[in-house]
């Protein structure tokens, strides 16, 4: 009973901010899982980061203007995913380098936009706050938002869920079954940026990549099946999320500071222990 | 205007950053050949958290850049070898990453330092740090011009590589290792963010220029060059972050180098290059 105690503290859930964050986390955990297994096995984690690092753009205009960090992140999130796709569709090959490129412009951008905030707004911290995030810092208003955008990127996955899958595992295949690959594709960067620019505001620009990858990687590596891949990245993310918050509201009173520790950080350490379960689990399944 | 451009400390920073840029532009070669933009993000990304941690301990920031970027090659190299390999870099990054957070909650108090770190800071070379600059360079060099000949066979035909001995693996560790060092002397001016524009825009410009491997490398060293001296003067002049002026240009030049490309090629434009001749015709009267 005291151990329980220990870890969830008095006052956890009946604290606003906690609940909030309970229910964001959980929206955009769920909103990655299938969108980040489609990135892990169509191998364009390069992207999702780069769109993750190009949000940051997004934030730091937010902050300037003062309206919600979220819309910001979005807008920005489309456009990076926009520009990639205009440069780079006419081949392959080069996608990562063009990738490279908008993101460089991006976090260049980012660096002025920063800038312009530090200097005109008193306003210090803005960097910290838009790269690495505090999903406690979130206003409930949000919520509605957070929740909107969740739901368009799941339904617009789930519209195209069986091409989709088809030209992630055999393209070839794909194409010769006939045309709108394209469109395929473009509605699965449309969802990227959206669950890339939900993962950002919860825990941070730069560390978002966390929630789209870790959790599918893991459960890429345990599940059979696409469909139970997606499950597992589900219930990997929203634990990791969960159980993140609650042992930032548990850090207040470690040392050295008594401010707590930051909630991206413990998120961003589970997920990455699932990981490294998950390889650990399907090591002897493979040997035998 | 320019007066203290070239005076005291500020030679430090025109030394260190043109030694940077010819670094990053023979490294970056060999960054556009392999196709390994997202690794050559990710170490000066992660590398950021070993700025950070240096701030928080006292320790030298160029110790700190070093000693992460070393994590970072040796996380993505031996996980990369049981794992898909893009994933495994993402996953490197953001434990990197998810560190140097906790290290800046810890130290609230820098958050301007913090900025610079990302983003660059024109003023952050002392003398001090010219000679272990110089050393990081020259060892740079040297790996690139050993690794040379094995790095573009592994590159160009893996095959033929594998055949003559070249362990791929090995060759792996060597060039990420190069990556490392170009980054460790580049971060503290270019700042963690944006080092990685340095090792893509130059030298994917210069492979639209010319196809021969030293050429493509001393025409991306150039563009480099031209890169941060450019940057500098601007960032001295406006007070904005170098970091901007860095990543800009590197989309600059890769336009610049796309168009070329294009308008060379086709001599007698195609169907889609009228078209898009016609657009750009029409747009500039």
């Amino acid at each position: 009973m005291s151990i329980l105690h220990a870890i969830f503290q008095p006052g956890l859930f009946s604290n606003s901010s906690v609940q909030d964050a309970a229910v964001l986390g959980a929206v955009v955990a769920l909103v990655c899982a299938p969108v980040g297994v489609f990135t892990v096995v169509r191998g364009q984690s390069f992207a999702g980061h780069a769109f993750a690092d190009i949000t940051a753009t997004g934030g730091s205009a937010a902050f300037l203007l003062g309206v919600s960090p979220l819309l910001g992140f979005v807008v920005m999130a489309l456009a990076g995913a926009s520009a990639t796709e205009l440069l780079g569709a006419e081949r392959q090959r080069g996608r990562d380098l063009v990738t490279g490129v908008v993101l460089g412009s991006g976090l260049g951008l980012s660096a002025l936009l920063l800038y312009l905030t530090t200097t005109t707004q008193s306003t210090t911290g803005a960097a910290v706050t838009v790269l690495f995030g505090s999903i406690f810092a979130v206003s409930s208003s949000t919520l509605p938002l957070v929740i909107g955008f969740g739901a368009s990127a799941l339904v617009l996955v789930g519209l195209v869920y069986r091409p989709l899958l088809l030209s992630s595992i055999n393209p070839d295949l794909a194409s010769a079954q006939g045309p709108g690959l394209r469109a395929v594709g473009l509605v699965y960067m449309v969802s990227l940026a959206l669950s890339v620019a939900l993962s950002a505001l919860t825990i941070g620009a730069i560390l978002s990549t966390a929630l789209l990858i870790g959790p599918a990687a893991a459960a890429l590596r345990l599940a059979k099946s696409p469909g139970r891949a997606i499950a597992y990245a589900a219930v990997i993310g929203v634990a990791a999320t969960w159980a993140g918050i609650v042992l930032a509201y548990d850090s207040y009173n470690w040392p050295p500071a008594q401010q707590g520790w930051p909630v991206s950080f413990f998120v961003v350490s589970l997920v990455l222990a699932a990981y490294l379960l998950s390889q650990l689990a399907n090591r002897p399944a493979r040997r035998a | 205007m320019f007066s203290g451009l070239f005076s005291g400390f500020m030679v430090n920073t025109w030394l260190e950053a043109s030694v940077m840029a010819v670094v990053a532009g023979a490294v970056g070669f060999f960054v556009v050949l392999r196709g390994s933009s997202f690794e050559a993000h990710a170490i000066p990304q992660g590398a950021f958290t070993g700025a950070a941690g240096a701030g928080l301990i006292g320790a030298n920031t160029l110790l700190g850049v070093g000693t992460f970027c070393l994590l970072g090659v040796v996380a993505i190299s031996r996980w990369g070898r049981r794992g898909q390999h893009d994933v495994v870099t993402a996953l490197s990054l953001i434990t990197l990453l998810g560190i140097g957070s906790l290290f800046l909650s810890m130290s609230t108090e820098y958050s301007e330092q913090t900025f610079s770190l990302l983003f660059g800071e024109p003023l952050a070379v002392s003398s001090s740090d010219l000679l272990p600059t110089a050393l990081l360079g020259a060892g740079c060099m040297t790996l690139v011009v050993l690794l040379f000949r094995p790095l573009m066979l592994s590159s160009v035909a893996p095959e033929l590589a594998a055949a003559r001995g070249i362990r791929p693996a090995r060759i792996e560790l060597l060039f990420l290792l190069a990556v490392g060092v170009a980054t460790t002397m580049a971060l503290p001016v270019v700042g963690a963010l944006l080092v990685f524009s340095l090792m893509i825009g130059p030298p994917a410009t210069a492979r639209f220029v010319t196809d021969r491997p030293a050429r493509a490398m001393v025409v991306s060293g150039a563009l480099g060059l031209v890169t941060v001296w450019v940057s500098i003067t601007a960032a001295f002049w406006s007070n904005w972050p170098i970091g901007f002026f860095v990543g800009t240009f590197a989309v600059v030049w890769y336009v610049i180098g796309r168009c070329l490309a294009r308008w060379r090629r086709k001599p007698g434009p195609g169907v889609v290059g009228a078209r898009r001749h016609g657009v750009a015709v029409g747009s500039t009267q």
